[in-house]
């Protein structure tokens, strides 16, 4: 039988099913019919229709007829499948078979001074923006490759270059041996994109909101190049051909599907999505997207756990990772999502079908799996009219198996690519796996699966349920109001609907919940006008002297620790800004620290829009960078903003002409928003002399200076400030720490608060931030600051600034529950916060917080031991390594794709 | 300033010199250390907070020719004021001289500024390099330190994996012979540790956790060779080649110069300290993030523990987002000679605060008082002459209007360095003056 079997090979190996019409043949055309019947066999002609003892017929590449009672023509070589199971094989929509993967730039972390393409040639001028790129010109078989895929039951895939952010368009391909002509199924399967720069030279962009700008530019770019004749630019005229095929979004996680799936609601596509198996973590937000997506069963291993030293760095997160991770499929199931499955990110197909069959332990249907290796796969590049399933006319690609697909022991013994024959051989008992034994191996009878219960956000001191809003009464308090009737004693507040409803004496509780505050202080919540906190992918998109288009609404993390922590600390609402690598930066967003929500509920919501701008050392890049970027002195920062604002009234002036066909630049609208007063600045700023021009600036190009922040100097120019209407937002004592420090003072706060300055200290630091109350308390110390107004500086008077001091910074009727119990006077290093409210909801409960913690140390034992059972049992493990949030400051550079190809980098090498 | 003249203050007098100090503007430049002290002086009423854990409510200080001369309750006690200054310090709180340990200060001016550091210099082992020789004492920050009741501080070196020798000033000094209180106090050892393999840039990003294994290895045994060597140059009278390196690591094994050693992970300290062991060596263990999940090991080894500093954010994503607030209490009320630092030098303002914060997280106030008084003097081998306001010690302390551990009590009046009534002006102060005076006049 074998011989036999190998001689069939040979056979296929030197014939065709078909004719390569315009190649020549060395030696004598040898064309076969390829006429088969296959008989007797459970025919799955997809994973709603199963004919039983059916016929398939095949001609050349094609399926003839799939059914029962059919009579088999003369001239078909009948096979007998008595017993065997035939299914449409399977199909990848994200592959990178045959091709060659980018050389990504390993990269130092440098900037190189790269500004503008390195391409020749009349493209585009992002190298990161590259739909010219098209596969079906690089695709080249690979022949290994290609046997593994269809041992695995694969007969067709999508192939993309998986570089740049504009991708171009990716190939679906047969996994046939024929010539690259006869294989191509469809040449334009698909338009790829991602946040990814990949091999790009380019500096910009460095984050991830700068790739998200960049794209949003790219179709407006795109657009308005549809309506004009004076540029020719390759890359915009494929982007633009490339609009009516699937498109196809490498995002990663369920957060960046969000944030790929806005981008595509912006302008009008429904992007399907190839995300990495975590949507669990936020299924609904996933699903609100409406987004077919594909994913991996690339499940983590369990962590080696013995050591218990060790162990201890791996955060719970990581371990409710490893627990769900197989549960995800099934989740996406129950859901109502429509997903493919990639092998795409399995370190090799045999773990491919072996973490399949885990998934479908964990609760995924069978139905499901085939579907989503199948049909789904095959609609979204656009070959469902080719395969995915079992129907006449369609390609002849099917595997026939000894047994139901996904039962045990059941091999694949054949897969047909457009009709052409290939056989599974079964190595005879050497021990070593097959996709066929994994296949066979899980022998286990299938038993449902205890799991933690997912928790929001998915990390430490997440909570199953939402917490509640509540009706609350604080009784008997020292109450700091903030408004003209100062600091009351023994008084009560009264928190309804999220609001607060009445501050006084002997409050009557009504429903509410009575909480005694007796000794304890009451403020209104601390506000951080300065944070850095929940921001995912760089705070700096700092390769250029102007970063208005970026926008940190874009990157919001909701799973940033350090929301919690700061709620620790009182604070309810931050300020999160870019940095302050370049003069403009970018677009700011105020969130309220609703810890557990998604990162669209964390939004303020309803208030005004900032931007940061920045000054001195670090925007002339004194301490960083290769010199090269403009500016680098102060003299050339003020030209900077300038010529900024000079070109965007130009372009709001060139917008207002009827029947323009005006660029669309996202820059600048930014910077047109600023001079309508509908977008306010807020200013990074050191020494005297760079605020003084700002102001002059501002003066002579007709837009406001809403805030200075951290103005170190402010002190200085004080009387300027004021006579403009500036705010001044500060450090309490920070100094030294640089040249332009050299003359920071903590008498800064108090000098700009006597002068009748807005004044406020704000953190700029994920640790500071959490007793910016103490900070507040230091203006007492240098300068005799009055308590009352010394803790103005970080609840009111950043309201004030932020220009939501109607819904937050004071206690006061109908204002916003954001509101913190402290131990002690707010201002004393003594006090801790005890509870922190916002919108009426105790994020933060200390006595709670030791209940969290307590919790937390039994699910981490529980799943401690369950890896230990596991490893026992023969699983693999890897080695503790714990994950290194980020922490931002005002000063982190990093570049965002450096990052994520480092973590693909140290993926495949678990 | 002649302090002639003022021989009789009451309180008034004594406010009006302040006032008037106050009104004068100064230069940094003309910030001139103090002369010795020319009279005895006794402080009256005030509460004495000795920095042993006790406190006296209504206490008199005594201090002569730069040493405390008498301490005790003022309520039982008639004196002969004859003679003498008298500082009438009721319902003020009296602390000894706050000790910043581990800190660069002089060393560093502006952090961004290369030509204004000397603090770490390059070589691995750097037993031989001595802080004091650079430590600036016309830096305009230690004047700043003062004002919050920091007055001496261990100026200590950074880098490579011995760093070298530290020294302990007290910070109003014309140079840095004045200075200095004690001469090379300690040797400063960072731990090799393996760096954590993660997702990064730079160099780093393309080496391999095994590669960086090795490395930590091969300077472990480097390390280890050292200190055999040392130790044998210890012990041998004429060697025969002199080695500077081995020669500045000699006290190290007759306990005349401590052994800082910077760990932060329980298996890096258990290592550490079984390292110095080997050596006949009790350390002093410098961060110790995780020093709380180990400490009968380090009780039975007698260690001190410099913890660093309290306002940090927590470690690891799971710990207990206080943890960086209560560890040095955890320590100190199991029983461990806890210090409390914080980096850097311009931050030594803080230090009270760091102390302030450990109590308000659970350890007693007066506690919280030594770790930055008598434990520190203790570690620093200081505490004969510092620490605490007992007799015969130096007369090296601050009055303050209110509870100095927390910013809303912290006001410093008047501070002494072995009996020398100190200037408490600095630049942060006198800018504050010529802009307030400004905006004041332009009011007018």
């Amino acid at each position: 039988m074998k011989k036999i079997l190998l001689q069939l090979m040979l056979v296929f190996f030197a014939t065709s099913v078909f004719a390569q019409q315009t190649y020549p043949v060395n030696g004598s055309y040898d064309i076969r019919q390829g006429t088969y019947a296959l008989i007797n066999a459970t025919i799955v002609v997809n994973a709603n229709q199963t004919i039983s003892n059916g016929t398939l017929l095949i001609k050349g590449q094609t399926i003839q007829s799939a059914g029962t009672g059919i009579s088999v023509p003369k001239g078909y070589v009948v096979i007998d499948l008595k017993g065997k199971f035939i299914y449409p094989s399977f199909v990848d929509a994200f592959t990178s078979y045959g091709i060659t993967e980018p050389v990504r730039n390993p990269g130092s972390g440098q900037r190189q001074s790269i500004f503008v393409s390195t391409k020749k040639g009349a493209y585009g001028w992002n190298e990161a923006i590259r739909p010219e790129t098209q596969v079906n010109a690089l695709f080249n078989a690979d022949p290994k490759k290609a046997d593994e895929l269809r041992k695995a039951g694969f007969g067709s895939v999508n192939v993309i270059s998986r570089d740049g952010i504009a991708r171009g368009t990716s190939a679906a391909v047969t996994l046939s041996d024929e010539r690259e002509n006869n294989t191509m199924l469809n040449p334009q399967s698909a338009a790829n994109y991602s946040f990814n720069k990949g091999s790009s030279q380019n500096d910009y962009p460095t984050s991830l909101m700068g790739s998200i700008a960049l794209l949003r530019q790219t179709y407006y770019d795109a657009q308005w190049y549809g309506k004009q004749k004076q540029e020719y630019n390759i890359s915009l005229e494929e982007f633009n051909k490339q609009q009516t095929i699937p498109q196809i979004f490498e995002a990663d996680g369920w957060q960046n599907i969000l944030r790929a799936d806005k981008i595509g609601k912006e302008f009008g596509k429904q992007y399907v999505i190839k995300s990495n198996g975590d949507e669990y973590q936020r299924i609904n937000e996933v699903k609100s997207t409406g987004a077919s997506l594909i994913i991996p069963v690339n499940f983590v291993k369990a962590y080696d756990v013995e050591d218990t030293v060790e162990a201890r760095s791996i955060s719970l997160a990581q371990m409710k990772g490893w627990e769900m991770a197989p549960a995800n499929p099934s989740i996406l199931e129950k859901a109502g999502i429509k997903f493919a499955l990639t092998t795409f990110g399995s370190e090799n197909l045999k773990d491919f079908w072996t973490n399949l069959r885990t998934a479908i332990d964990y609760g995924l249907t069978e139905k499901q799996a085939l579907l989503s290796m199948t049909e789904i796969p095959a609609t979204m590049i656009g070959i469902a009219d080719k395969v995915g399933s079992l129907e006449k006319g369609k390609l002849a690609n099917f595997i026939i198996t000894s047994d139901s697909l996904f039962k045990k022991n059941s091999n694949i013994e054949e897969n047909w690519v457009q009709g052409k024959r290939f056989i599974t051989f079964k190595k005879e008992a050497q021990g070593k796996d097959t996709v066929a034994t994994a296949l066979a191996k899980k022998a286990e009878p299938r038993k449902a699966q205890t799991l933690g219960p997912v928790i929001y956000p998915f990390t430490s001191f997440g909570t199953a349920s939402p917490l509640k809003q509540e009706s609350v009464l604080l009784k008997n308090a020292t109450v700091w109001t903030n408004e003209k009737e100062g600091i009351l004693q023994n008084a009560d507040v009264l928190l309804e609907n999220g609001k607060i409803k009445a501050i006084g004496k002997n409050l009557s509780a009504g429903n509410a919940k009575v909480i005694d505050a007796t000794g304890k202080h009451i403020t209104a919540g601390i506000i951080d006008e300065h944070s850095h906190i929940a921001i995912a992918g760089g705070v700096n998109e700092g390769a250029q002297s102007s970063s208005a288009e970026v926008r940190i609404t874009d990157v919001v993390n909701s799973e940033d620790v350090n929301i919690y922590r700061q709620l620790a600390g009182g604070v309810t609402t931050s300020h999160l800004l870019h940095g302050s690598a370049n003069p403009v930066g970018g677009q700011s967003q105020l969130i309220k620290l609703r810890w557990g929500k998604s990162p669209e509920e964390l939004k303020f919501g309803g208030n005004d829009g900032f931007i940061k701008f920045a000054l001195g050392e670090n925007v002339k890049q004194s301490n960083f960078g290769t010199g090269a970027r403009f500016p680098v002195t102060r003299m050339g920062v003020e030209q900077s903003f300038v010529d900024e604002f000079t070109r965007a009234k130009e372009y709001k002036a060139a917008l207002l002409k009827k029947d323009n066909n005006v660029r669309r630049d996202l820059e600048l609208d930014a910077i047109v928003e600023i001079l309508d007063n509908k977008r306010f600045i807020t200013c990074h700023s050191y020494v005297q002399s760079e605020i003084n021009m700002l102001i002059k600036v501002a003066d002579s190009l007709g837009f406001k200076i809403n805030t200075f922040t951290h103005i170190l100097e402010g002190y200085k120019v004080a009387d300027k400030m004021k006579a403009h209407g500036i705010n001044g937002s500060t450090f309490s004592d920070w100094w030294a720490y640089k040249m332009e420090v050299a003359e920071a003072i903590p008498y800064n706060g108090k000098i700009m608060h006597n002068v009748g300055i807005t004044t406020a200290f704000n953190s700029d630091d994920a640790e500071m931030a959490r007793r910016l109350n103490q900070e507040a308390g230091k203006a007492t110390l240098y300068g005799e600051v009055p308590e009352e107004d010394a803790l103005k500086f970080v609840t009111l008077n950043p309201a004030k600034m932020l220009h939501i001091d109607n819904r937050v910074g004071s206690l006061k009727a109908g204002k916003d529950a954001d509101v913190v119990i402290w131990s002690d006077n707010p201002l004393s290093i003594y006090a801790k916060a005890e509870k922190t409210f916002v919108d009426g909801i105790a994020y933060w409960d200390i006595d709670r917080d030791a209940q969290i913690r307590k919790d937390q140390k039994s699910e981490r034992n529980r799943l401690i031991q369950k890896m230990q059972d596991n490893k026992k049992k023969g699983a693999k493990t890897q080695r503790p390594q714990a994950d290194a949030p980020r922490i931002y400051n005002c000063e982190t550079l990093e570049d965002y794709s450096l990052e994520l190809n480092e973590l693909e980098r140290t993926h495949t090498h678990e | 300033m002649n302090w002639k003249g003022h021989t009789l203050m009451n309180k008034y007098i004594f406010t009006l010199l302040i006032s008037a100090l106050g009104l004068r503007v100064f230069a940094q430049a003309n910030i001139s250390p103090a002369g010795p002290q020319d009279k005895k002086t006794v402080i009256m009423g005030a509460k004495l907070h000795i920095g042993n854990g006790q406190v006296i409510e209504n206490g008199y200080l005594i201090f002569d020719k730069g040493k405390i001369t008498g301490v005790g309750d003022a309520t039982t006690v008639r004196f002969d004021f004859s003679g003498s200054t008298v500082i009438n310090a009721n319902g003020k709180q009296v602390y000894p001289g706050f000790i910043a340990p581990v800190t660069n200060l002089g060393l560093a001016e502006y952090e961004s500024v290369k030509a204004t550091l000397d603090f770490a210099e390059i070589g691995t082992f750097n037993p031989h390099i001595r802080s004091l020789v650079a430590y600036n004492t016309d830096s305009k920050v230690p004047a700043t330190l003062r004002s919050n009741g920091v007055l001496m501080a261990q100026i200590t070196p950074q880098g490579g994996t011995i760093s070298g020798s530290s020294s302990v000033v007290q910070l109003d000094a014309w140079n840095w012979e004045d200075a200095a209180l004690r001469k090379d106090d300690a040797q400063h050892l960072n731990w090799p540790v393996t760096p954590k393999p993660r997702p990064g840039f730079g160099s780093r990003a393309a080496v391999s956790e095994e590669l960086l294994k090795e490395r930590t290895q091969k300077i472990l045994f480097e390390l280890d060779q050292l200190f055999a060597e040392a130790k044998a140059y210890a012990e041998t009278e004429k060697p025969a080649v002199i080695n500077t390196r081995l020669a500045a690591m000699k006290h190290l094994f007759d306990g005349q110069q401590k052994l800082f050693i910077s760990a932060d992970a329980q298996k890096d300290i258990t290592a550490a300290i079984n390292f110095a062991k080997k050596y006949g060596i009790t350390p002093v263990l410098v961060g110790g993030e995780e020093a709380y999940l180990m400490i009968p090991f380090l009780k039975e080894n007698n260690i001190s523990v410099v913890v660093k500093q309290p306002h940090a954010l927590p470690n690891s994503v799971d710990d207990d987002v206080n943890l960086p607030y209560k560890n040095a209490g955890i320590l100190a009320n199991a029983g461990i000679n806890v210090v409390v630092s914080i980096d850097g030098y311009w931050q030594q303002r803080n230090l009270p605060f760091m102390a302030g914060t450990v109590a308000a997280w659970g350890l007693d106030k007066e506690k919280a008082l030594q770790t930055i008084t008598l434990n520190t003097a203790k570690v620093l081998g200081i505490d004969k002459s510092t620490g605490s306001l007992e007799n015969g010690k130096d007369a090296t302390f601050f009055i303050s209007a209110g509870d100095a551990l927390d910013m809303k009590g912290n006001r410093v009046e008047q501070a002494f360095i072995q009996g020398r009534s100190i200037n408490l002006d600095n630049l942060h102060k006198q800018l504050d003056k010529k802009f307030s005076a400004k905006y004041a006049s332009e009011k007018k």
